[in-house]
Order: structure tokens, then C-alpha cells, then sequence
């Protein structure tokens, strides 16, 4: 058998040093290269997850080498019914970033080739069982983000953007180094292995102890209120191509690594925290689409609306029940795919308008249908709005929800927070993003067309083929929930196992 | 052959949505053919649905035609189709009026496929929801429906759509929200969506238990209120009706027909499918406030139909004056259960639903017919078109007649199994909804004086043309119909009261 998970990673990697070797005026030999890769990524990665095995479950498609031995570290992946999944969204998203990208025109060279980096990055984080080559991926993707914000983003805002951006990952991946080198002594085994180190046993003390480090410092990724700004600043100062990659595919590595290396080696420490991430998750939902809705700028509506949806998605984790976690993994594929289409919609739009402002746009519906379509539909993914793949990965995190029981710290008064009060709060942020969504979607895309754009272009062949590609995952999914909802059963599962009980 | 007959529901769902994304391949400049092949395709399901209909047992107990496959195994909800004589009746409303309502719009010029296309996935969504077996599946279809009606008003609405397109989407996306709070609990605290599994368990749950912290009663009326107010917005009972006359007026005519004439009873269908089998009790307690409210939309309808000066806003007042009677019959049902008044009173309300689906469609179209003649829905502009437009002047006032309940029409059949049902039950109510029905006779007949009769508004002496063949078309298998129920109501009433019977809340 091919050893697939180590071609998607290496891939694009390869694939990006060609491109920085190619001579920088022929344009068409590095976008012809990137597309290669993207392409061969997207098919393998719909290969795996076609062919992952559901009833047998458990990490397949294992492959291991020693790396340095001495330490205990090896190159290991694998890929189980959580990040299979992830592994396909990665793989859609960065092709369709490919796509929407092709007439980037300033220095293409860098531009592709860091963006190939950036999906070697986090393709490794989604495959890897090994803590050490999990770090490794995660941090391989700060100079390729930080480089292309800083030199392809909204000159407004991009070295601001950039440097919160790259600050805040940092802190939040120091955090949890820390927290990973405690598990790696703790354990007394010295190794790395994810799957050695989950073994290991450790006692409710420590787990107390260094679970909010690693757990934290991996959710500031996926966006943790109160660790949440640098993500709508961020996303608003890269380019299109790797808004959709960070909000897409980035924000998802973070809340990966929490769960993975979090919940999965600490769980009872887990268990003693569920309830402030619940607290905070619910939070994250309702303020992040407070916000939202307060937006001028159209490319901010959509940068805290993931702060808000990846509050779904940790609301899921922290419920720590089967049907919180089904739906935190459905989440971090839709919300993947939506939010890609989203920012890719966006960048369409400010391509052509120049400005964001949502007040001064309208009437592109007539101008760019597709565009507006793509919008639409991810529109009603993130509402929640039943026929979408939205819905089917928010209801069981709120079925999660009503079922949760996490009780707090003795210190606090050790009561039982009652999980059918967080649902019914976290909820009322549905309808605050029904009403930004729809708002934003009318001044945007309907109403008159401002004089000065009625000259603007339809957007190009390319742009149609991403967002109906996306559009047409978000629908599907939205119609054929058993398309995915049994893998990543399969991987919540070994989860519960882990967990003991319930 | 075999597949039609044991998909048959699945088929008549889902051909619109195939016609729809047939539909989008079609050149966008050939606007004959895609409205001819969009009334085409909406005929199938139409046929299908006779055909259903002649081999519907509506003798036997339980639900026919029944589908079911796995849909979302991991929440336990799979993809369940059934009906009984209550839903057959109203999958017929709808497959019904959507070729008409296609016909309608043949005025339409501007966009015509996107128009189409959400058209055709409208009568998916309202099919569905007509179908489902299944808790989860009922919500999505509930909501599906409500896209392409909100872009259908918004896009192509009359001036003032955009303050009603949003009203409509956000005062039943509110509604909703209970509803589907009400529905994941539900979800968690029996372990399944299926409904046939829920009319067993849920309103049967043990007592003695406690839930989320609450006595479960407390939380049973909890969700049985979400339930309530939910489809009370749709219907729209009283107070809950102010989205209504701005939806109705500002939709285009086609849409007003199908949210009069279908949309309406979802909200009345919600209570008879939901609420009445899975919170007997529950309803039982309640149904005076039920009542209660329901005369209170017969009679606010019928004042507030009477002020109006705006032709299409009057139909729209109308259409809660008459669902009034729909929850008043179905409050009497749920007061008396099991006893002679209450199915008379639920035979009632459920003809009631399929006489306003014919009487409001067909309103809907007429001030539809008038105002693309005329380009204004002010009755004190209209005046004398009886004598200019006789033709068309018949046929408005035999439309009225038949919304107002006249005797030999569909309307009084329905409205008075509903008085006479509810009469013992809530005798107070029923005599307020008497007066309003008095009302009724007020405005339909105020109307009918300020567009029809009176000196011939000059301005209009040599501009308006007669109502052509294509809107006769629309209008007489309504008019057919409304005539065949008043004089024959045992062709529907069979096999309401058939259905009624095994009904068992």
C-alpha cells in the first residue's frame, strides 16, 4: 500500500521548494505545480477518507519511522475518524484556496510557495501521533502565516494583524509546549508516541494540573475567548487565500491539538475543567456574534463569526459526551469548508470593490451570481438553517449540551452547572447570526448597485469551480448527514473509551 | 413500476427539487420554456398525488405509504414518510395550488428561473413537512420552506419587501427557536425523533421523574408552549398574526397565493400532527386559552380586514379571520377529546384548512389579477368594474362568496362543523367568533362595493382589459372546487372524518 498520509503531507512541501527554485517570471510553470499538488493532495485525501475503515475504527493508515530514537521521538502518523475528516476539509480548502488565488499577481513565487508549506503544516498536525512531530508541524506553519500576511495582506492593517497574529500563536504554543514536556517526563516513559503516552496513566493530580496548559495553549488557535482577538484581526489582514486557510483549516489545528493532546492524554483533568470551557465556549458563540453583528467592515462580520462557531465546537469538547463530540467534529469540517467559502466570497468582492465598507457595496448579486450564491449558501450553513451541513453538526452539540453535567471545583462551591441552561443560552447565538447574515447578505448583495461598480467583471471560471465545490459539500452534507456522522462516531468512540464510562 | 408504487411519497417530494435543478440548466433567455417546463414538472406530482389518492385506504388505522431509511442513525432519526387522510388532504392542497400559482406567474418577466427555481423547491419544503414521521425531519422540512419564500418576497416583492421579507423570516425563525429547543430536548430525553415512537413514549413519560432539575409536567408545558407558539406564529393566531399583512401584501401575487393557501396550514397542521398527539394533557389544560385566542382572530381579522383601504391587505386580514376558526375547532377538539363535539369540530377545522387554501389562493390571484391592470391596491381608486370587466367581476364576486361562508360553497360546510363542534364545548368563544363571522359578511361585501360597483372610476374607462384565458385557467378549478364541497362536502369529509377518527390524541 502507498504510504498515503506521508505523500499528502510531503506533497506540497516538495512542491513548494520546486517553486521556489523555479525562475520567478514564469508564472505558469509555479501555478501549474501548485495545482499539481493541490490537486494529487485532494485526491488522496479523498482517497483516505473513502476507503478508512469505519467498522474496524481505531488509527489507520499507520505509518512509522525512528526519527531520534534517543529521545524518543519517531515520525508517526496515522489518522482516526476525528482527522480523517479534518484531513479531506484540509485538502478541499487549500485546493480551492489554489483556485481562487490564480491571478495573485504580486511575486506569485513566494506567495504559492508558502502557501504550500502552510498546507505540509497542517496536514502533519492532523496526521500526527507523535507529540514531538505534532509541535514540529504545528510551528511550521508561523513563518509561512506571518510572511504572507505581512507581505500580501491589507496594507491597512497587515503588519498589526501579522504580529498579533504571530504573538499569540507563540504564547499560546509556548503554553503548551510546557504543558507537552510536563506529559513527556511525567509519564516516565520518554517518548513521544501519542499512542505510548495515552497509556501512561497519569494521576488526577497531575492531569489537573497541566491540562490547562496544553489545553489552552492549543485552543488559543481555535480561537478561545478571551484569547479570541488575534483571529478576526488576522483574518482580515491576509490575503484571500490564507484567510480562508487560517479561519478554515488553522482555527480547526488548534482546537485538534486541544483535543488530541488535551482531552485524549488528560482526560480526568478534562473532566475536573469542563466547566470553564463550557463556560467560556458559550461565551465564544454569544459574544463572537455580538460582535459580528456590530461589523462595518464586511471581512469582520465573517472573522468573528468564527470566533462564534468555534465556540460550537469547544462548547462539543467540553461536554464530553457522545453526542457533544459527534457534533464537535462535524462542526470542524462545516465550519472549515463554510468559512473557506465565506472569506473566499469576501475576497471576491473587495477584489473588485476595493473597499469593505458595508454600507458602500450592494447589488453584486447582478454582477457576480456565483459569488453571491456561495455566500448564501454559507450564510445558512453558519444560521444553522436545516438542509445544510450546519445544522446537522450543531444539533447534537446542542443535544451534547442538554446532556452535560459538568460540576465545578470544590473551591467554587462544587454545584452542577446545568448543561440545559448553557444550550438554551448558546442558542440565542443562532439567532444573532441569522440576523447579521441575513443583513450583511441584503446590503451586500442586493438592493442597487452603487454607480461606480457597474463596471466590475463576473468573477472567473475558477472562482465558480471553488465555490461550487463548497456550496455543493455544504448541501450534501447538509442532506446526507450518514455521509460522515459514522466516522467520526467511530473516532468519538475510542474517545468515550478513554474517557471510561458514559 | 415497482419502485413508483412503494416510493410514491418520496417521488412527489422530491420531483419538484429535481424540476428545480433541471430547470437551472435551461437557457436563462428561453423564458417560455422554462415557465411551460416548471408548470409541466409541477403537474407530476400532481397526478401522482390523484393517484395516491385512489388507492388510499382510509379505512384502515395508521399511516400508508410509509418509507423509512436510516437518515442520521447517530441521533437516531431516520428518514420517515407516512400519511393519513389529514395530510393526503393537504398534499393535495399543494400540488395543487403550486401548478396554479405557476400559472399565475406567467406575468412574472423579471428573473424568471431564479423565480422558478425557489418556486419549485417552495413546494419540496412544504411537501415535506405534510410527510415527515420523523421529529428532526419535520423541522428540517419546516425550515426548508422558509428560504425561497423569504427570497421570493424579497426579490421579488412589492415596495415595501424588504421590512416584510425580514419581518416574515424573523417572527418564524423565532418561533422556530423554541420549537427546536423543545425538539433536541425531546431528542436527549427519549433517544429517538420517530414520531410513531414518541406518540407512545413522550406522553407517557414516567412522572415520578425529574428533568434538567424540573418536575417533568413543568417541563412537558415548557415544551408544549414551544410547540404552541411556534406554530401559532405560522398560523397565525392572534397576537402573534403582525407579520402576516405585511408578508401577504408585499409578496408577489403567486406567493401570496401559496403562504395564504399552503404556508398558513403548516402552523394548523403542526398542532394536529404535534401537539394534539404528543401533549394530550398539556392541550387538554390549555385549550380555553386556545379558543380564547382563536375568536379573538376571528374577530380582530374581521374588524381589521374591514378598515383597510389597501385591497390586498383586506385578503390578507381575512386569512387570520378565517384560520381563526381552524384553531377554534381544533381547541374544542382538544377541550372535549374523544367525544361527538370534538371530532365534529376537527372535521371542521381541518375542511376549514382546505376551503381557505382554495378561497385565499383564489383571493390572492384576483387582487393579483386587478392590480397588474391597474397598478394599485387602493379601493378608493377602483369603483364600477362590474360594468367595465363582468366577466371578471362574476368571478371576484363568486370567489368572495365562497370566502365568506355563503351556503352551497365550501366555506360555510367548513364553518359551520367548526360552530357546531365548538359550540357545546367553548360556548362563550363561539358566540364572539359568531359576531366576527357577521363581520366576515362586512368586509367581503365593502370590498366588493368599492372595486365593483359605484360610478366607473375615469381613470380607468379604457385601460383595463378583461381577465384573459390564462387567468381563468388558474381560477376556475378553484371556483369548481368551492362549488363541488359546498354542494357534495362528503367527497372531502369521509375521508377527514375517517382519519379523525382513528385519530387518537
Amino acid at each position: 500500500m502507498l504510504p498515503f498520509l506521508s505523500l499528502i503531507i510531503f506533497i506540497p512541501m516538495a512542491a513548494g521548494i520546486i517553486i521556489l527554485l523555479l525562475p520567478a517570471e514564469r508564472r505558469e510553470w509555479i501555478l501549474g505545480t501548485a495545482l499539481a499538488a493541490v490537486v494529487l493532495d485532494l485526491l488522496l485525501s479523498a482517497w483516505v477518507y473513502a476507503t478508512y475503515n469505519i467498522a474496524a475504527g481505531g488509527y489507520q493508515f499507520l505509518e512509522q519511522l525512528p526519527w531520534v530514537p534517543a529521545l524518543g521521538i519517531s515520525y508517526h502518523v496515522g489518522v482516526d475518524g476525528i482527522s480523517t475528516p479534518l484531513v479531506l476539509m484540509a485538502g478541499v480548502v487549500v485546493f480551492c484556496g489554489v483556485l481562487i488565488s490564480w491571478n495573485v499577481q504580486e511575486r506569485p513565487r513566494e506567495f504559492f510557495a508558502f502557501l504550500m508549506f502552510l498546507a505540509s503544516s497542517v496536514f502533519g498536525v492532523f496526521s500526527s501521533l507523535d507529540l514531538f512531530m505534532l509541535f514540529f508541524f504545528f510551528e511550521l506553519a508561523v513563518f509561512p502565516k506571518y510572511l504572507m500576511i505581512v507581505m500580501y495582506g491589507w496594507p491597512k492593517t497587515r503588519e498589526y494583524g501579522g504580529m498579533k497574529l504571530t504573538l499569540y500563536l507563540f504564547i499560546g504554543s509556548v503554553v503548551a509546549l510546557i504543558g507537552a514536556l510536563a506529559i513527556y517526563f511525567g509519564s516516565g516513559k520518554y517518548t513521544f508516541d501519542l499512542l505510548e503516552l495515552a497509556k501512561a496513566g497519569f494521576n488526577v493530580e497531575f492531569q489537573k494540573l497541566w491540562f490547562p496548559f496544553v489545553f489552552l495553549g492549543f485552543a488559543i488557535l481555535g480561537g478561545i475567548f478571551p484569547f479570541h482577538s488575534w483571529a478576526p484581526d488576522g483574518h482580515v489582514a491576509a490575503p484571500t487565500a490564507i484567510s480562508m486557510l487560517l479561519a478554515g483549516v488553522e482555527m480547526k489545528v488548534g482546537a485538534f491539538a486541544a483535543l488530541r493532546v488535551g482531552i485524549e492524554l488528560l482526560p480526568e483533568g478534562a473532566r475536573s475543567w469542563a466547566w470553564l470551557i463550557l463556560i467560556l465556549a458559550t461565551i465564544n458563540i454569544v459574544y463572537g456574534a455580538f460582535i459580528a453583528m456590530i461589523q462595518s467592515d464586511f471581512k469582520y462580520v465573517i472573522g468573528f463569526s468564527s470566533v462564534s462557531h468555534m465556540g460550537l465546537v469547544l462548547l462539543g469538547f467540553a461536554t464530553l459526551n457522545e453526542k457533544g463530540l459527534l457534533g464537535s467534529g462535524m462542526q470542524m469540517f462545516s465550519h472549515g469548508v463554510m468559512t473557506a467559502c465565506f472569506f473566499a466570497v469576501v475576497g471576491m468582492v473587495y477584489d473588485r470593490a476595493h473597499t469593505r465598507e458595508i454600507t458602500k457595496l450592494g447589488g453584486f448579486f447582478k454582477k457576480m451570481p456565483w459569488a453571491a450564491v456561495g455566500f448564501i449558501v454559507a450564510g445558512l450553513v453558519s444560521m444553522g438553517m436545516p438542509g445544510f451541513s450546519g445544522f446537522n453538526a450543531e444539533l447534537p452539540i446542542f443535544m451534547g449540551a442538554w446532556q452535560a453535567t459538568p460540576k465545578l471545583p470544590d473551591l467554587l462551591g462544587g454545584a452542577q452547572l446545568s448543561g440545559a441552561v448553557v444550550a438554551i443560552i448558546a442558542i440565542l447565538g443562532v439567532v444573532i447570526t441569522a440576523a447579521y447574515i441575513l443583513l450583511v447578505a441584503r446590503r451586500v448583495f442586493f438592493g442597487d448597485l452603487p454607480a461606480e461598480y457597474s463596471e466590475v467583471s463576473d468573477v472567473t471560471v475558477f472562482d465558480k469551480l471553488a465555490i461550487g465545490l463548497l456550496s455543493f459539500i455544504m448541501i450534501g452534507l447538509g442532506w446526507l448527514p450518514g455521509m460522515m456522522a459514522p466516522m467520526v462516531q467511530s473516532g468519538v468512540k475510542s474517545i468515550l473509551a478513554i474517557l471510561g464510562g458514559t | 413500476m415497482d419502485f413508483i408504487t412503494t416510493h410514491l411519497l418520496s417521488l412527489i417530494l422530491f420531483l419538484p427539487t429535481l424540476a428545480a435543478i433541471i430547470l437551472l440548466f435551461l437557457p436563462v433567455k428561453r423564458v417560455k420554456l422554462l415557465r411551460w417546463f416548471a408548470l409541466g414538472a409541477s403537474l407530476i406530482p400532481f397526478l401522482l398525488t390523484l393517484a395516491m389518492w385512489a388507492q388510499f385506504q382510509s379505512g384502515t388505522p395508521g399511516f400508508q405509504f410509509v418509507e423509512q431509511v436510516p437518515w442520521y442513525a447517530a441521533l437516531s432519526s431516520s428518514y420517515h414518510l407516512g400519511i393519513d387522510g389529514i395530510s393526503l388532504l393537504m398534499i393535495l392542497l399543494t400540488t395543487l395550488l403550486t401548478p396554479l400559482a405557476l400559472l399565475a406567474s406567467f406575468s412574472v418577466t423579471e428573473r424568471v428561473k431564479p423565480y422558478l427555481f425557489l418556486f419549485l423547491l417552495l413546494e419540496t419544503g412544504m411537501l415535506g413537512v405534510f410527510m415527515a414521521l420523523d421529529l428532526l425531519l419535520f423541522f428540517v422540512f419546516w425550515e426548508v420552506g422558509l428560504i425561497p419564500m423569504y427570497f421570493l418576497i424579497a426579490q421579488w416583492g412589492s415596495a415595501n419587501r424588504n421590512y416584510a421579507s425580514l419581518k416574515f423570516i424573523l417572527f418564524t425563525m423565532a418561533g422556530s427557536l423554541g420549537l427546536l429547543l423543545a425538539i433536541q430536548m425531546m431528542g436527549v430525553v427519549t433517544g429517538t425523533y420517530d414520531l410513531v415512537q414518541l406518540f407512545k413514549v413522550w406522553p407517557n413519560l414516567d412522572t415520578a421523574r425529574s428533568l434538567f432539575g424540573l418536575p417533568v409536567e413543568s417541563v412537558k408545558s415548557i415544551a408544549f408552549w414551544a410547540f404552541v407558539i411556534a406554530f401559532a406564529i405560522k398560523v397565525p393566531v392572534w397576537p402573534f398574526h403582525t407579520w402576516l399583512p405585511d408578508a401577504h401584501t408585499e409578496a408577489p401575487t403567486a406567493g401570496s397565493m401559496i403562504l395564504a393557501g399552503v404556508m398558513l396550514k403548516l402552523g394548523a397542521y403542526g398542532f394536529l400532527r404535534l401537539v394534539l398527539p404528543l401533549f394530550p394533557a398539556q392541550s387538554h389544560a390549555y385549550a380555553g386559552w386556545l379558543a380564547a385566542l382563536g375568536a379573538m382572530a376571528i374577530i380582530m381579522g374581521a374588524l381589521s380586514a374591514y378598515g383597510q383601504t389597501d385591497f390586498k391587505r383586506l385578503v390578507a386580514y381575512s386569512s387570520i379571520n378565517h384560520m381563526g376558526f381552524v384553531v377554534l375547532g381544533i381547541a374544542a377538539a382538544a377541550w372535549a377529546a374523544g367525544t361527538q363535539d370534538a371530532t365534529l369540530a376537527l372535521n371542521g377545522a381541518v375542511l376549514q384548512m382546505f376551503n381557505h387554501g382554495l378561497s385565499a389562493a383564489g383571493m390572492f390571484f384576483l387582487v393579483g389579477v386587478i392590480y397588474d391592470r391597474t397598478h394599485t391596491r387602493n379601493l378608493n381608486d377602483f369603483g364600477g368594474f362590474y360594468a367595465v370587466l363582468p366577466i371578471y367581476g362574476s368571478v371576484l364576486i363568486f370567489t368572495a362568496m365562497g370566502s365568506l361562508g355563503l351556503p352551497g360553497l365550501g366555506g360555510f360546510v367548513s364553518e359551520f362543523l367548526v360552530v357546531r363542534g365548538a359550540w357545546p364545548v367553548f360556548t362563550a368563544a363561539t358566540a364572539l367568533s359568531m359576531i366576527g363571522l357577521f363581520f366576515t359578511g362586512a368586509y367581503m361585501l365593502k370590498a366588493l362595493k368599492q372595486v365593483l360597483h359605484g360610478p366607473v372610476n375615469e381613470k380607468w374607462q379604457h385601460h383595463l382589459s378583461e381577465i384573459n384565458v390564462r387567468e381563468l385557467f388558474v381560477i376556475s378549478p378553484l371556483m369548481v372546487l368551492m362549488l363541488v364541497i359546498g354542494f357534495w362536502p362528503a367527497s372531502l369529509l369521509e375521508v377527514i372524518n375517517r382519519a379523525i377518527t382513528m385519530f387518537k390524541f
